[in-house]
C-alpha cells in the first residue's frame, strides 16, 4: 500500500473543497470565531487586513507565529496564511507551523521583484493571485494549486476584481474558439506554458479551483463575482471594517451560495449597516496599487 | 433515478459529474422543494460547519433529517460523513448533524492539510486509490454498521473509513476527485437499489 502526501491532487483538492464558499480575513481569534459561526468555510490569518496595511503604509510581513497559533487553536475550518511574493523562508515557517494553505500575496511587500516561491516543494498547497490567464498559468507552472483573481485590496471597490474575472474568462474563452495550431502563438502571447495553454484550451477552465479576492464589501459584490464564474470569494478588509461584522459575514456567506436568488440577496442585504467606507481604485496613485505585484 | 447532491458549499459539482457519467439524473439541492423531487441524496465534501448552518438557516436540517427517518437512501463524503454521524467529536460547539449512522466521528483525524494524503485501500473486494483532505475518521461505530474500508492512522490503529448501515453510506475519502466511479456505483447499485421503485 503506498501512501502519498502533498500530491498535487491532495492539494488541489483542498481547494475544491472550499468551493461556493467564502474565506474571511481575520486578526485575532475572536474575529475567526465570529468568522466559523458566520459560516466561512476557511480564515486567512493575518496581522492587519489590507485597508490598514494601506493606511499604515511600511512593509507588511508574514504574521506572528503566536497569532496564527491563537487563531488555528480557536476554530476548527481551515486556517490559511499569507507570505511575501518569493518569501520562500516564510513560506517554511508556515508550512511548520502546519497552516493548511498559503497565500503567496501581493498584499504583502514582495521580496523578490522578479521570482515567485517554487511552490512545488512544499507539502503545504499555495493560492497565489493573477489579474490576467497568463499569470494564473505561470503561478500553476510554479505549483500554485489555487489561483484568486487579485482585484484591489484594502479598497471596498469591487471593479478591479471584475475586471481580473473578465479578462481571465474571457482569455479562456477564445482559447477554447482556437485550432490547435494556433495554440502555440496563445502560448507566447500569454506567457505561459504550451502544455498548460493547451489543457486550458481543451476543458475550458483553469487546472485549478479559481476563487476571486480584493475590494469585496457587500453580499451583492459577493454574488456578482460568483455569477462571473468564481468558484468562491475571499473577503478581506469588507468585513471587519464594517459596522457589524458577524451579520455582514453571515450574509454574506449566505448571498454566495444563493447567488443566483435575487429573493435570497434582497433579504440578506437588508439591516446590514455600514459598509466599509472605502476608496476609489481610481483615486489610487499607481505605486500604491498592490494589483500590480507580481509578474 | 433521481440523485440529488446537497449543493450548499463544497465539491457538489463534482459530485453531480459522477452522478450522469453513471446514467442518473443528478440535480442540485438547495430548498426543501428540491429535496422533494428526488429519490437518494449526496452529501458533497466541504466544511461540515458551514454546510450544517446553511441547511439550519434555509430550512433543510429538519426536512433532511425526516426523510433520513423515512428510508431515502443517503451517500456522504468527508463532510459528508460528519453530516451523517450521530455523534461528533473535534466538532465546533454545537455543530448540528442530520445524523443517521450511529457512529462517532472524528473530524480532521488525520491531521491538518499538510497530513493529507493518497492511499491504496480495498473496497468492495477490490484495491481502490483514495484521496484523504482533512479528513475525518469513524472513532466507534454501534453494531447495525458495517465497516467497509479501515486505514491506519498516525496514531498506528486502524480505523474504518467507509462505513454503512441500511441505507446510509459515509466515506472519509473523496472518491469525485479521482474520477474512479466504483464508490458511486456501489452506492446505486447495492444501497439505492432496491429501495427505490
Amino acid at each position: 500500500m503506498s501512501e502519498a502526501v502533498g500530491t498535487a491532487r491532495v492539494k488541489r483538492g483542498m481547494a475544491e473543497m472550499l468551493k461556493g464558499g467564502v474565506i474571511m480575513d481575520v486578526v485575532n481569534s475572536e474575529q475567526a470565531k465570529i468568522a466559523q459561526d458566520a459560516g466561512a468555510c476557511a480564515v486567512m490569518a493575518l496581522e492587519r487586513v489590507p485597508a490598514d496595511i494601506r493606511a499604515q503604509g511600511g512593509v507588511a510581513r508574514m504574521s506572528d507565529p503566536d497569532m496564527i497559533e491563537k487563531i488555528k487553536a480557536a476554530v476548527t475550518i481551515p486556517v490559511m496564511a499569507k507570505a511575501r511574493i518569493g518569501h520562500f523562508v516564510e513560506a517554511r515557517i508556515l508550512e511548520s507551523l502546519g497552516v493548511d494553505y498559503i497565500d503567496e500575496s501581493e498584499v504583502l511587500t514582495p521580496a523578490d521583484y522578479e521570482n515567485h516561491i517554487e511552490k512545488w516543494d512544499f507539502k503545504v498547497p499555495f493560492v497565489c493571485g493573477a489579474t490576467n490567464l497568463g499569470e494564473a498559468l505561470r503561478r500553476i507552472n510554479e505549483g500554485a494549486a489555487m489561483i484568486r483573481s487579485k482585484g484591489e485590496a484594502g479598497t471596498g471597490d469591487v471593479s478591479n476584481a471584475m475586471m481580473h474575472m473578465r479578462k481571465i474568462g474571457g482569455e479562456i474563452r477564445r482559447l477554447s474558439s482556437m485550432r490547435e495550431d494556433e495554440l502555440y502563438v496563445a502560448a507566447k502571447e500569454l506567457q505561459a506554458p504550451f502544455a498548460l495553454v493547451k489543457e486550458v484550451a481543451e476543458t475550458g477552465k483553469l487546472p485549478v479551483v479559481l476563487f476571486t479576492a480584493g475590494g469585496i464589501a457587500t453580499p451583492a459584490d459577493a454574488a456578482l463575482m460568483m455569477q462571473m464564474g468564481a468558484d468562491g470569494v475571499f473577503i478581506g478588509s469588507g468585513i471587519f471594517k464594517s459596522g457589524d461584522p458577524a451579520t455582514r459575514a453571515a450574509a454574506c456567506v449566505k448571498a454566495t451560495t444563493f447567488f443566483e436568488d435575487a429573493k435570497v440577496l434582497a433579504d440578506v442585504s437588508r439591516g446590514l449597516g455600514d459598509a466599509m467606507v472605502g476608496i476609489n481604485v481610481a483615486d489610487l496613485p499607481a505605486p500604491h496599487r498592490l494589483a500590480e505585484r507580481g509578474w | 433515478m433521481k440523485i440529488g447532491v446537497l449543493a450548499l458549499q463544497g465539491d457538489f459539482r463534482e459530485h453531480i459529474q459522477a452522478v450522469k457519467t453513471s446514467g442518473h439524473a443528478g440535480l442540485t439541492v438547495r430548498r426543501p422543494e428540491e429535496l422533494a423531487e428526488i429519490d437518494a441524496l449526496i452529501l458533497p465534501g466541504g466544511e461540515s460547519t458551514t454546510i450544517a448552518l446553511l441547511a439550519e438557516t434555509f430550512d433543510l436540517l429538519k426536512p433532511i433529517r425526516e426523510r433520513i427517518s423515512a428510508g431515502m437512501p443517503v451517500y456522504g463524503s468527508c463532510a459528508g460523513m460528519i453530516l451523517l454521524a450521530d455523534r461528533i467529536l473535534d466538532g465546533a460547539d454545537d455543530q448540528a448533524t442530520f445524523g443517521g449512522i450511529d457512529m462517532t466521528v472524528r473530524r480532521n483525524a488525520f491531521g491538518r492539510q499538510v497530513d493529507s494524503f493518497e492511499s491504496d485501500l480495498i473496497f468492495d473486494q477490490a484495491p481502490l486509490r483514495a484521496v484523504f483532505i482533512r479528513a475525518p475518521w469513524v472513532e466507534e461505530v454501534g453494531k447495525d454498521v458495517q465497516v467497509l474500508a479501515e486505514v491506519k492512522g498516525s496514531d498506528g490503529a486502524s480505523h474504518p473509513v467507509a462505513v454503512r448501515q441500511g441505507l446510509l453510506f459515509a466515506t472519509s475519502f473523496h472518491p469525485e476527485l479521482t474520477g474512479d466511479l466504483r464508490v458511486h456505483r456501489y452506492f446505486f447499485d447495492q444501497v439505492c437499489a432496491g429501495a427505490i421503485k
